[in-house]
Protein backbone atom coordinates (compact mmCIF):
# COMPACT_ATOMS: atom_id res chain seq x y z
CA UNK A 1 0.00 0.00 0.00
CA UNK A 2 2.68 2.50 1.01
CA UNK A 3 4.28 1.78 -2.65
CA UNK A 4 1.35 2.16 -4.32
CA UNK A 5 0.72 5.66 -2.35
CA UNK A 6 4.24 6.60 -3.20
CA UNK A 7 3.20 5.97 -6.88
CA UNK A 8 0.29 7.71 -6.70
CA UNK A 9 2.00 11.32 -5.35
CA UNK A 10 4.80 11.28 -7.78
CA UNK A 11 1.94 11.12 -11.00
CA UNK A 12 0.32 14.05 -8.94
CA UNK A 13 3.65 15.75 -8.90
CA UNK A 14 4.57 14.78 -12.34
CA UNK A 15 1.00 15.96 -13.70
CA UNK A 16 1.17 19.50 -11.77
CA UNK A 17 5.16 19.90 -12.45
CA UNK A 18 5.20 18.80 -15.61
CA UNK A 19 2.55 21.57 -17.08
CA UNK A 20 0.03 18.63 -17.71
CA UNK A 21 -2.10 20.18 -15.57
CA UNK A 22 -2.68 23.19 -16.73
CA UNK A 23 -2.80 22.37 -20.33
CA UNK A 24 -6.67 21.15 -19.27
CA UNK A 25 -7.42 24.09 -17.52
CA UNK A 26 -6.15 26.32 -20.00
CA UNK A 27 -7.87 24.60 -22.69
CA UNK A 28 -11.18 24.52 -20.42
CA UNK A 29 -11.24 28.16 -19.65
CA UNK A 30 -10.86 29.10 -23.50
CA UNK A 31 -13.58 27.42 -24.86
CA UNK A 32 -15.70 29.29 -22.03
CA UNK A 33 -13.76 32.75 -23.30
CA UNK A 34 -14.38 31.68 -27.28
CA UNK A 35 -17.75 30.53 -26.98
CA UNK A 36 -19.51 34.25 -26.06
CA UNK A 37 -17.66 35.37 -29.13
CA UNK A 38 -19.01 32.86 -31.34
CA UNK A 39 -22.55 32.83 -30.25
CA UNK A 40 -22.97 36.71 -29.47
CA UNK A 41 -23.69 39.13 -26.15
CA UNK A 42 -26.73 37.34 -25.78
CA UNK A 43 -26.76 36.78 -22.13
CA UNK A 44 -30.33 34.19 -22.25
CA UNK A 45 -28.98 32.53 -24.72
CA UNK A 46 -25.33 31.68 -23.02
CA UNK A 47 -27.16 30.86 -19.92
CA UNK A 48 -29.13 28.30 -21.76
CA UNK A 49 -26.17 26.90 -23.82
CA UNK A 50 -23.21 27.74 -21.70
CA UNK A 51 -23.65 24.78 -19.34
CA UNK A 52 -23.52 22.13 -21.89
CA UNK A 53 -20.59 23.44 -23.66
CA UNK A 54 -18.99 23.53 -20.29
CA UNK A 55 -19.81 19.84 -19.75
CA UNK A 56 -18.21 19.21 -23.87
CA UNK A 57 -15.30 21.31 -22.44
CA UNK A 58 -14.69 19.22 -19.37
CA UNK A 59 -14.73 15.92 -21.37
CA UNK A 60 -11.82 17.09 -24.36
CA UNK A 61 -9.90 18.67 -21.14
CA UNK A 62 -9.27 15.43 -19.21
CA UNK A 63 -8.76 13.68 -22.54
CA UNK A 64 -5.81 15.98 -23.62
CA UNK A 65 -2.95 14.95 -21.37
CA UNK A 66 -3.64 11.33 -22.73
CA UNK A 67 -0.01 11.36 -24.36
CA UNK A 68 1.54 11.95 -20.55
CA UNK A 69 -0.43 9.39 -18.75
CA UNK A 70 1.02 6.07 -19.49
CA UNK A 71 3.71 6.52 -22.59
CA UNK A 72 6.17 8.43 -20.76
CA UNK A 73 6.18 5.66 -17.98
CA UNK A 74 6.45 2.60 -20.92
CA UNK A 75 9.11 4.54 -22.35
CA UNK A 76 11.23 4.79 -19.43
CA UNK A 77 11.17 1.30 -18.09
CA UNK A 78 8.71 2.39 -15.11
CA UNK A 79 5.87 0.25 -16.13
CA UNK A 80 8.20 -2.76 -16.38
CA UNK A 81 9.96 -2.15 -12.80
CA UNK A 82 6.30 -2.29 -11.23
CA UNK A 83 5.26 -5.37 -12.94
CA UNK A 84 8.61 -6.61 -11.85
CA UNK A 85 8.04 -5.91 -8.23
CA UNK A 86 4.59 -7.70 -8.25
CA UNK A 87 2.12 -4.78 -8.62
CA UNK A 88 -0.30 -5.63 -10.57
CA UNK A 89 -1.36 -3.77 -13.37
CA UNK A 90 -4.98 -3.15 -12.56
CA UNK A 91 -3.47 -1.46 -8.77
CA UNK A 92 -0.98 0.42 -11.36
CA UNK A 93 -3.91 1.56 -13.33
CA UNK A 94 -6.14 2.41 -10.10
CA UNK A 95 -3.71 4.47 -9.41
CA UNK A 96 -3.32 6.43 -12.46
CA UNK A 97 -6.62 6.81 -12.46
CA UNK A 98 -7.03 8.57 -9.01
CA UNK A 99 -3.89 10.67 -10.19
CA UNK A 100 -5.52 11.85 -12.75
CA UNK A 101 -8.65 12.55 -11.66
CA UNK A 102 -7.41 14.77 -8.70
CA UNK A 103 -4.57 16.57 -11.04
CA UNK A 104 -6.95 17.61 -13.80
CA UNK A 105 -10.51 17.20 -11.68
CA UNK A 106 -9.37 19.71 -8.59
CA UNK A 107 -8.27 22.53 -10.98
CA UNK A 108 -11.09 22.06 -13.24
CA UNK A 109 -13.78 22.50 -10.60
CA UNK A 110 -12.01 25.80 -9.56
CA UNK A 111 -11.87 26.72 -13.20
CA UNK A 112 -15.48 25.93 -13.37
CA UNK A 113 -15.90 29.46 -11.65
CA UNK A 114 -14.79 32.25 -14.12
CA UNK A 115 -15.89 29.51 -16.93
CA UNK A 116 -19.49 29.99 -15.34
CA UNK A 117 -19.40 33.77 -15.32
CA UNK A 118 -17.94 33.82 -18.50
CA UNK A 119 -20.90 31.84 -19.70
CA UNK A 120 -23.68 33.64 -17.72
CA UNK A 121 -24.55 30.84 -15.24
CA UNK A 122 -26.05 31.69 -12.07
CA UNK A 123 -25.68 30.44 -8.80
CA UNK A 124 -27.79 27.43 -8.71
CA UNK A 125 -26.65 25.65 -12.26
CA UNK A 126 -22.79 26.73 -11.25
CA UNK A 127 -23.87 24.24 -8.15
CA UNK A 128 -25.47 22.09 -10.41
CA UNK A 129 -22.48 21.66 -13.18
CA UNK A 130 -20.03 21.07 -10.26
CA UNK A 131 -21.74 18.88 -8.60
CA UNK A 132 -22.32 16.77 -11.98
CA UNK A 133 -18.44 17.21 -12.64
CA UNK A 134 -17.24 16.08 -9.36
CA UNK A 135 -19.61 13.20 -10.07
CA UNK A 136 -18.34 12.69 -13.63
CA UNK A 137 -14.15 13.40 -12.96
CA UNK A 138 -13.39 9.65 -11.72
CA UNK A 139 -15.27 8.63 -15.08
CA UNK A 140 -13.19 10.91 -17.02
CA UNK A 141 -10.04 10.02 -15.84
CA UNK A 142 -10.75 6.38 -15.65
CA UNK A 143 -11.55 6.95 -19.38
CA UNK A 144 -8.57 9.01 -20.29
CA UNK A 145 -6.15 6.72 -18.78
CA UNK A 146 -7.89 3.56 -20.54
CA UNK A 147 -7.41 5.61 -23.78
CA UNK A 148 -3.98 5.99 -22.74
CA UNK A 149 -2.87 2.36 -21.99
CA UNK A 150 -4.70 1.26 -25.29
CA UNK A 151 -2.65 3.81 -27.43
CA UNK A 152 0.99 4.05 -25.84
CA UNK A 153 2.30 2.39 -28.38
CA UNK A 154 0.93 4.05 -31.42
CA UNK A 155 1.79 7.26 -32.65
CA UNK A 156 -0.31 10.15 -32.78
CA UNK A 157 -2.20 8.15 -30.10
CA UNK A 158 -3.91 10.65 -28.52
CA UNK A 159 -6.04 11.76 -31.38
CA UNK A 160 -7.17 7.96 -31.82
CA UNK A 161 -7.29 7.79 -27.80
CA UNK A 162 -9.95 10.60 -28.09
CA UNK A 163 -11.95 9.14 -30.84
CA UNK A 164 -11.75 5.53 -28.85
CA UNK A 165 -13.20 7.20 -25.89
CA UNK A 166 -15.84 9.99 -27.08
CA UNK A 167 -18.55 7.47 -27.56
CA UNK A 168 -17.82 6.15 -23.98
CA UNK A 169 -18.18 9.43 -22.33
CA UNK A 170 -21.78 10.32 -24.32
CA UNK A 171 -24.32 8.67 -21.51
CA UNK A 172 -22.13 11.05 -19.06
CA UNK A 173 -22.44 14.08 -21.60
CA UNK A 174 -26.08 13.63 -21.84
CA UNK A 175 -27.11 12.84 -17.68
CA UNK A 176 -24.78 15.63 -16.68
CA UNK A 177 -26.27 18.27 -18.88
CA UNK A 178 -29.75 17.17 -18.57
CA UNK A 179 -29.20 17.98 -14.81
CA UNK A 180 -29.26 21.62 -16.00
CA UNK A 181 -32.11 21.10 -17.03
CA UNK A 182 -35.09 21.53 -14.47
CA UNK A 183 -37.58 18.74 -15.54
CA UNK A 184 -34.41 16.15 -15.58
CA UNK A 185 -34.61 15.26 -12.05
CA UNK A 186 -33.56 11.83 -12.70
CA UNK A 187 -30.25 12.66 -14.83
CA UNK A 188 -28.13 13.16 -11.58
CA UNK A 189 -28.37 9.52 -10.37
CA UNK A 190 -28.22 8.08 -14.27
CA UNK A 191 -25.26 10.46 -14.44
CA UNK A 192 -23.93 9.02 -10.53
CA UNK A 193 -24.52 5.07 -11.86
CA UNK A 194 -22.62 5.96 -15.22
CA UNK A 195 -19.65 7.50 -13.67
CA UNK A 196 -19.59 4.36 -11.02
CA UNK A 197 -19.77 1.84 -13.96
CA UNK A 198 -16.87 3.11 -16.31
CA UNK A 199 -15.21 4.07 -12.18
CA UNK A 200 -15.16 0.06 -11.71
CA UNK A 201 -14.46 -0.80 -15.18
CA UNK A 202 -11.51 1.28 -15.65
CA UNK A 203 -9.01 0.22 -13.57
CA UNK A 204 -9.54 -3.67 -14.96
CA UNK A 205 -9.77 -2.85 -18.49
CA UNK A 206 -6.70 0.17 -18.27
CA UNK A 207 -4.42 -2.62 -16.20
CA UNK A 208 -5.37 -5.24 -19.33
CA UNK A 209 -4.35 -2.43 -21.85
CA UNK A 210 -1.17 -2.38 -20.01
CA UNK A 211 -0.11 -6.09 -19.53
CA UNK A 212 -0.88 -6.09 -23.45
CA UNK A 213 1.68 -3.52 -23.73
CA UNK A 214 4.62 -5.89 -22.55
CA UNK A 215 3.46 -8.33 -25.01
CA UNK B 1 21.89 -25.07 -1.87
CA UNK B 2 18.77 -22.78 -2.12
CA UNK B 3 17.45 -22.03 -5.01
CA UNK B 4 16.33 -18.74 -5.97
CA UNK B 5 15.20 -18.96 -9.62
CA UNK B 6 14.90 -21.57 -11.61
CA UNK B 7 13.30 -22.06 -15.52
CA UNK B 8 12.47 -25.66 -16.81
CA UNK B 9 12.44 -26.16 -19.97
CA UNK B 10 11.14 -22.76 -21.36
CA UNK B 11 10.54 -21.63 -25.04
CA UNK B 12 10.28 -17.97 -26.21
CA UNK B 13 8.44 -16.91 -29.18
CA UNK B 14 8.79 -13.30 -30.65
CA UNK B 15 6.42 -12.60 -33.55
CA UNK B 16 6.28 -15.24 -35.43
CA UNK B 17 10.04 -16.72 -34.78
CA UNK B 18 11.05 -18.90 -32.07
CA UNK B 19 14.16 -17.16 -30.10
CA UNK B 20 14.96 -19.89 -27.95
CA UNK B 21 13.77 -23.40 -26.58
CA UNK B 22 13.97 -26.20 -24.37
CA UNK B 23 16.18 -24.36 -22.10
CA UNK B 24 16.04 -24.70 -18.43
CA UNK B 25 18.81 -23.18 -15.59
CA UNK B 26 18.79 -22.56 -11.94
CA UNK B 27 20.14 -20.10 -10.13
CA UNK B 28 20.76 -20.63 -6.13
CA UNK B 29 22.63 -18.56 -3.60
CA UNK B 30 25.35 -17.09 -3.74
CA UNK B 31 25.44 -18.32 -7.48
CA UNK B 32 25.65 -15.73 -11.08
CA UNK B 33 25.06 -16.96 -14.40
CA UNK B 34 26.21 -15.41 -17.48
CA UNK B 35 24.20 -15.63 -20.52
CA UNK B 36 26.14 -14.95 -23.48
CA UNK B 37 25.57 -15.14 -27.45
CA UNK B 38 25.65 -13.03 -30.65
CA UNK B 39 23.03 -10.45 -31.06
CA UNK B 40 19.24 -11.43 -31.60
CA UNK B 41 20.45 -14.54 -29.79
CA UNK B 42 17.46 -14.17 -26.70
CA UNK B 43 20.01 -13.02 -24.30
CA UNK B 44 17.33 -9.88 -23.21
CA UNK B 45 14.18 -12.31 -23.80
CA UNK B 46 15.60 -14.66 -20.99
CA UNK B 47 15.98 -11.92 -18.39
CA UNK B 48 12.27 -10.72 -19.17
CA UNK B 49 10.87 -14.01 -19.10
CA UNK B 50 12.92 -14.47 -15.83
CA UNK B 51 11.52 -10.92 -14.39
CA UNK B 52 8.30 -11.81 -15.48
CA UNK B 53 7.61 -9.71 -18.32
CA UNK B 54 7.11 -12.08 -20.93
CA UNK B 55 5.30 -15.60 -20.87
CA UNK B 56 6.87 -18.38 -21.89
CA UNK B 57 5.17 -20.18 -24.61
CA UNK B 58 6.58 -23.59 -23.35
CA UNK B 59 7.70 -24.22 -19.37
CA UNK B 60 8.29 -23.01 -16.62
CA UNK B 61 9.31 -20.28 -14.52
CA UNK B 62 9.69 -20.55 -10.93
CA UNK B 63 10.69 -17.25 -8.25
CA UNK B 64 11.05 -17.97 -4.80
CA UNK B 65 12.49 -13.79 -3.62
CA UNK B 66 12.10 -10.54 -4.90
CA UNK B 67 13.95 -8.99 -8.12
CA UNK B 68 15.33 -6.22 -9.31
CA UNK B 69 16.35 -5.74 -12.68
CA UNK B 70 18.49 -3.74 -15.20
CA UNK B 71 17.31 -3.14 -18.90
CA UNK B 72 18.32 -0.82 -21.51
CA UNK B 73 16.12 1.88 -19.20
CA UNK B 74 16.98 3.28 -16.47
CA UNK B 75 13.25 4.16 -15.17
CA UNK B 76 14.28 7.40 -13.66
CA UNK B 77 12.06 10.43 -13.81
CA UNK B 78 14.51 12.66 -15.57
CA UNK B 79 13.42 16.06 -14.31
CA UNK B 80 14.31 14.74 -10.41
CA UNK B 81 18.06 14.96 -8.54
CA UNK B 82 19.10 11.79 -8.67
CA UNK B 83 18.66 11.01 -5.06
CA UNK B 84 14.91 11.98 -5.15
CA UNK B 85 14.67 10.12 -8.25
CA UNK B 86 16.55 6.65 -6.82
CA UNK B 87 14.05 7.93 -3.57
CA UNK B 88 11.09 7.20 -4.99
CA UNK B 89 11.98 3.84 -5.99
CA UNK B 90 13.03 3.31 -2.18
CA UNK B 91 9.89 4.13 -1.08
CA UNK B 92 8.40 1.22 -3.48
CA UNK B 93 10.52 -1.25 -2.64
CA UNK B 94 10.27 0.07 1.57
CA UNK B 95 13.30 0.16 1.91
CA UNK B 96 15.10 3.15 3.96
CA UNK B 97 17.02 5.95 2.84
CA UNK B 98 20.43 4.77 4.22
CA UNK B 99 20.18 2.02 1.47
CA UNK B 100 20.13 4.58 -1.12
CA UNK B 101 23.13 6.62 0.43
CA UNK B 102 24.91 3.28 0.67
CA UNK B 103 24.12 2.06 -2.68
CA UNK B 104 25.11 5.62 -4.77
CA UNK B 105 28.79 5.52 -2.24
CA UNK B 106 28.75 1.57 -3.94
CA UNK B 107 27.95 3.21 -7.56
CA UNK B 108 30.42 6.52 -6.81
CA UNK B 109 27.27 8.69 -7.11
CA UNK B 110 27.11 10.55 -4.22
CA UNK B 111 28.68 13.51 -5.98
CA UNK B 112 25.79 13.66 -8.45
CA UNK B 113 22.63 13.48 -5.89
CA UNK B 114 21.81 16.72 -6.87
CA UNK B 115 21.75 16.57 -10.58
CA UNK B 116 19.12 16.30 -12.49
CA UNK B 117 18.36 12.79 -14.12
CA UNK B 118 18.15 14.66 -17.57
CA UNK B 119 21.45 16.11 -17.48
CA UNK B 120 23.53 12.53 -16.72
CA UNK B 121 26.04 10.66 -19.68
CA UNK B 122 24.68 7.08 -20.69
CA UNK B 123 27.15 5.62 -18.03
CA UNK B 124 26.05 7.50 -14.71
CA UNK B 125 22.26 6.70 -15.98
CA UNK B 126 23.37 3.22 -15.95
CA UNK B 127 25.44 3.51 -12.46
CA UNK B 128 22.14 4.99 -11.08
CA UNK B 129 20.51 2.15 -12.28
CA UNK B 130 22.60 -0.22 -10.66
CA UNK B 131 22.07 1.85 -7.53
CA UNK B 132 18.44 1.44 -7.91
CA UNK B 133 19.05 -2.36 -8.48
CA UNK B 134 21.56 -2.19 -5.08
CA UNK B 135 18.90 -0.09 -2.69
CA UNK B 136 16.28 -2.30 -3.56
CA UNK B 137 17.72 -5.07 -1.16
CA UNK B 138 16.21 -8.03 -4.00
CA UNK B 139 17.75 -11.06 -3.69
CA UNK B 140 17.55 -12.22 -7.44
CA UNK B 141 19.48 -9.39 -9.64
CA UNK B 142 18.26 -9.74 -13.10
CA UNK B 143 21.21 -7.33 -14.84
CA UNK B 144 20.81 -6.71 -18.86
CA UNK B 145 23.80 -5.31 -20.21
CA UNK B 146 24.42 -3.83 -17.09
CA UNK B 147 27.76 -2.37 -18.64
CA UNK B 148 26.96 -0.68 -21.71
CA UNK B 149 28.29 3.12 -21.65
CA UNK B 150 30.40 2.50 -18.20
CA UNK B 151 33.98 2.87 -18.27
CA UNK B 152 36.78 0.70 -16.79
CA UNK B 153 35.82 3.04 -13.15
CA UNK B 154 32.68 2.46 -13.04
CA UNK B 155 32.73 -1.53 -14.28
CA UNK B 156 35.05 -2.49 -11.52
CA UNK B 157 32.33 -0.91 -9.14
CA UNK B 158 29.91 -2.91 -11.45
CA UNK B 159 31.81 -5.98 -10.37
CA UNK B 160 32.65 -5.52 -6.93
CA UNK B 161 28.93 -5.13 -6.97
CA UNK B 162 28.35 -8.07 -7.92
CA UNK B 163 30.57 -9.79 -5.73
CA UNK B 164 29.06 -8.26 -2.69
CA UNK B 165 25.57 -9.47 -3.81
CA UNK B 166 26.58 -12.78 -4.44
CA UNK B 167 28.51 -12.71 -0.91
CA UNK B 168 25.34 -11.22 0.95
CA UNK B 169 23.57 -14.76 -0.90
CA UNK B 170 22.38 -12.95 -3.59
CA UNK B 171 22.03 -14.20 -7.02
CA UNK B 172 22.97 -12.57 -10.26
CA UNK B 173 21.65 -13.42 -13.86
CA UNK B 174 23.86 -11.42 -16.36
CA UNK B 175 23.31 -10.83 -19.89
CA UNK B 176 26.35 -9.53 -21.73
CA UNK B 177 28.31 -9.64 -24.60
CA UNK B 178 31.48 -10.21 -22.04
CA UNK B 179 32.01 -11.61 -18.91
CA UNK B 180 33.34 -8.35 -17.02
CA UNK B 181 36.44 -10.17 -16.02
CA UNK B 182 34.51 -11.74 -13.26
CA UNK B 183 36.57 -15.21 -12.56
CA UNK B 184 33.88 -17.72 -11.51
CA UNK B 185 30.60 -17.30 -13.82
CA UNK B 186 28.88 -20.09 -14.84
CA UNK B 187 27.70 -19.63 -18.59
CA UNK B 188 25.29 -20.49 -20.96
CA UNK B 189 25.69 -20.29 -24.61
CA UNK B 190 22.15 -18.83 -25.93
CA UNK B 191 22.88 -19.85 -29.66
CA UNK B 192 22.33 -23.60 -28.17
CA UNK B 193 19.41 -23.33 -27.82
CA UNK B 194 17.89 -21.14 -31.14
Amino acid sequence: MTALIALFWRDLRRAWGSGALWLPVVFFLLVATAFPFAVGPDAPLLARTGGGMMWVAALLAALLPIDRLVRPDREAGVLDQLAVRGFADEAVAAVKIAAHAIGFGLPLLVALLPAAALLAQDSTRVQTLATGLAVAIPALASLAVLSAALTANLKGGSAIGGLLVLPLAVPMLIFGAGMLDPSGRGAMKLLGAASLLLTVIGPFAAGAALRGLRE
Amino acid sequence: MTELLRLDGVACIRGDRLVFEGLSLALGRGEALWLRGPNGAGKSSLIRLAAGLLRPAAGTVTRRERIALIDEAAALDTELPLRKALDFWARVDTVDGPAVTRAMDDMALASLAEVPVSMLSTGQRKRAAMARVIASCAPIWLLDEPANGMDDAAQARLVAGIAKHRANGGAVLLASHFALGISDLAEIDMGAFA
